[in-house]
């Protein structure tokens, strides 16, 4: 299989992928990892005239906490991710996903930004970013806007993106101390996406929840946040009956669909099951 | 469009068309046909290459993305006539049946090997399983890298922490 003749150009500069983006709108796509793009060209189900390939920029990927954020370059490879001692350390949710995205092959190429850009409501990093309340920053040749990765995710492989538009950096708000997360995810066999998987991180305040987030992958059009287990969840004391009514909220806001993979009634009650055990371990994190 | 990229350290020049795939620029222009085809879809790993030093899949790169990088296949495994430790333990524990995986396997365990000298079972099954094999049930291929390890000369400093 090849795609569909395309052109192909790889800038140098943040400055001038946005200048061929403003120029050839929706014909160009920017070309990160490749891993989601690549095969759907190649099934012909993505056929853009211009791939604007942005491996060349030098300074999009990297891992830093700066002032009240951790910052990952857009085009930081999941393998980058996988292996991140500061991921591991403090951000248990990321450090748990980034080894179940895909395969190790794959995980070379793959990038987080690309991934969120993707929309993929199967995709991992969508409902880990909406757990940890992270914002992408987004530029064009004329504008410059951060907003929350909520925004960008809008349907199935569709975001609030313009197609004069590139992400140059995820923002996550720095974890304090007393917080803990987890990312639970079923799937068949390695490289598959997910049946259900679930992103929680919590953050305690003197024994009670100050914030808790919630993210659902795979049961729904897109990442789903699930709002109303998180708002159960904050300000209340951490006992299992609080857990329990949120994994019940979480599971009733999820709207999966059968297929293959299991029955939609299998993945609901997955949900509830995953978001229990990843509450428990995200609080045992929290009390370090 | 000119590619100008090194394969297992030999200059290569191409003229193509940007949708040429990395694979087939491989095989069907340079004629090394050690990398296979297998899925077509990013599934398999039969196509791995080392580009820059890290195995990927080659049936899902441009081969223009590769200008200007450094690419290993596994014709570029032997050095001066000699087996590479990975293919002389392949051979020696039976890690292939049909050998149509081999290629990939191979060379994705190079790799873990350099950063890795000694890894675990569970690092080996981590590290290939994205390269699947239809025939050998794994085991020995498995045996084989352990096998190899200890014959790596230069122990490597374990993976980058970002
Ligand atoms: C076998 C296989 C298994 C996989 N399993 C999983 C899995 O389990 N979980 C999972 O989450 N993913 C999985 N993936 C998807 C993989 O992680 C992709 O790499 C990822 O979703 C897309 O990232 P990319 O960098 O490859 O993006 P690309 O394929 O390069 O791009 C994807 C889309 O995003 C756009 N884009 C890329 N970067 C930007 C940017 N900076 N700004 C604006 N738009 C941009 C592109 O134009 C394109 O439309 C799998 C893929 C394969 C092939
Ligand atoms: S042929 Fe490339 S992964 Fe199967
Ligand atoms: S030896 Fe036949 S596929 Fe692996």
């Amino acid at each position: 299989m090849f795609p569909s003749r395309f052109d192909y150009v790889a800038p140098d500069t943040v400055e001038e992928v946005l200048a061929t983006l403003a120029q050839h709108g929706d014909e160009a796509k920017i070309l990160a990892g490749g891993q989601s793009l690549i095969p759907l060209m190649k099934l012909r189900f993505a056929s853009p005239g211009l791939l604007v390939d942005v491996n060349r920029v030098p300074g999009l990927g990297f891992v830093e906490e700066t002032g009240e954020h951790l910052r990952v370059g857009t085009l930081t490879r999941n393998t980058e991710l996988e292996r991140s001692a500061l991921l591991k350390s403090g951000y248990p949710v990321m450090a748990d996903a980034a080894p179940m995205i895909s395969d190790p092959l794959v995980r070379n190429r793959g990038t987080i930004g690309g991934s969120l850009a993707h929309a993929d409501p199967a995709g991992d990093w969508g409902s880990v970013m909406l757990a940890l309340g992270a914002e992408v920053v987004i530029k064009s040749s004329t504008d410059e806007r951060t907003i929350p990765v909520s925004e960008l995710l809008v349907n199935t492989f569709t975001t609030s993106l313009d197609p004069t538009e590139m992400i140059t950096e995820i923002r996550v708000p720095k974890t304090p101390a007393r917080s803990g997360g987890s990312y639970l995810k079923m799937e068949r066999r390695v490289g598959d996406f997910a049946t259900v998987a679930t992103a929680v991180h919590l953050t305690l305040d003197n024994g009670t929840i100050k914030r808790a987030g919630i993210g659902l992958t795979a049961v729904g059009s897109k990442n789903l946040q699930a709002s109303a287990a998180e708002d159960a969840l904050a300000g209340a004391e951490p006992t299992a009956e609080a857990f329990e009514e949120a994994a019940r909220l979480a599971a009733e806001a999820s709207s999966p669909s059968s297929d293959v993979r299991g029955s939609a009634e299998y993945k609901k009650a997955m949900v509830r099951t995953f978001v229990r055990r990843g509450l428990d371990k995200a609080l045992e994190l929290a009390r370090g | 469009m000119e590619i100008a990229l090194r394969v297992n350290g030999q200059e290569r020049t191409g003229d193509i068309e940007p949708r040429r795939l990395l694979i087939h620029f491989i095989r069907g222009d340079l004629g090394l046909t050690g990398s296979h085809v297998g899925c077509d879809t990013t599934s398999c790993g039969a196509c791995t290459v080392l580009l820059d030093g890290s195995p990927v899949k080659s049936c899902t790169l441009f081969a223009v993305q590769a200008n200007g990088s450094e690419i290993k296949t596994v014709e570029g495994l032997m050095q001066d006539g000699e087996l590479d430790p990975i293919q002389a333990a392949f051979k020696e524990e039976h890690g292939l049946q049909c050998g149509f995986c081999t290629p990939g396997m191979m060379l994705t365990a190079a790799e873990l090997l350099d950063r890795n000298p000694s890894p675990s079972e569970d690092d080996i099954r981590w590290a290939l399983s994205g390269n699947i094999c239809r025939c050998t049930g794994y085991v020995n291929i498995v045996k084989a890298v352990q096998a190899a390890a200890p014959a790596k000369s230069e122990p490597v400093a374990t993976g980058s922490e970002a």
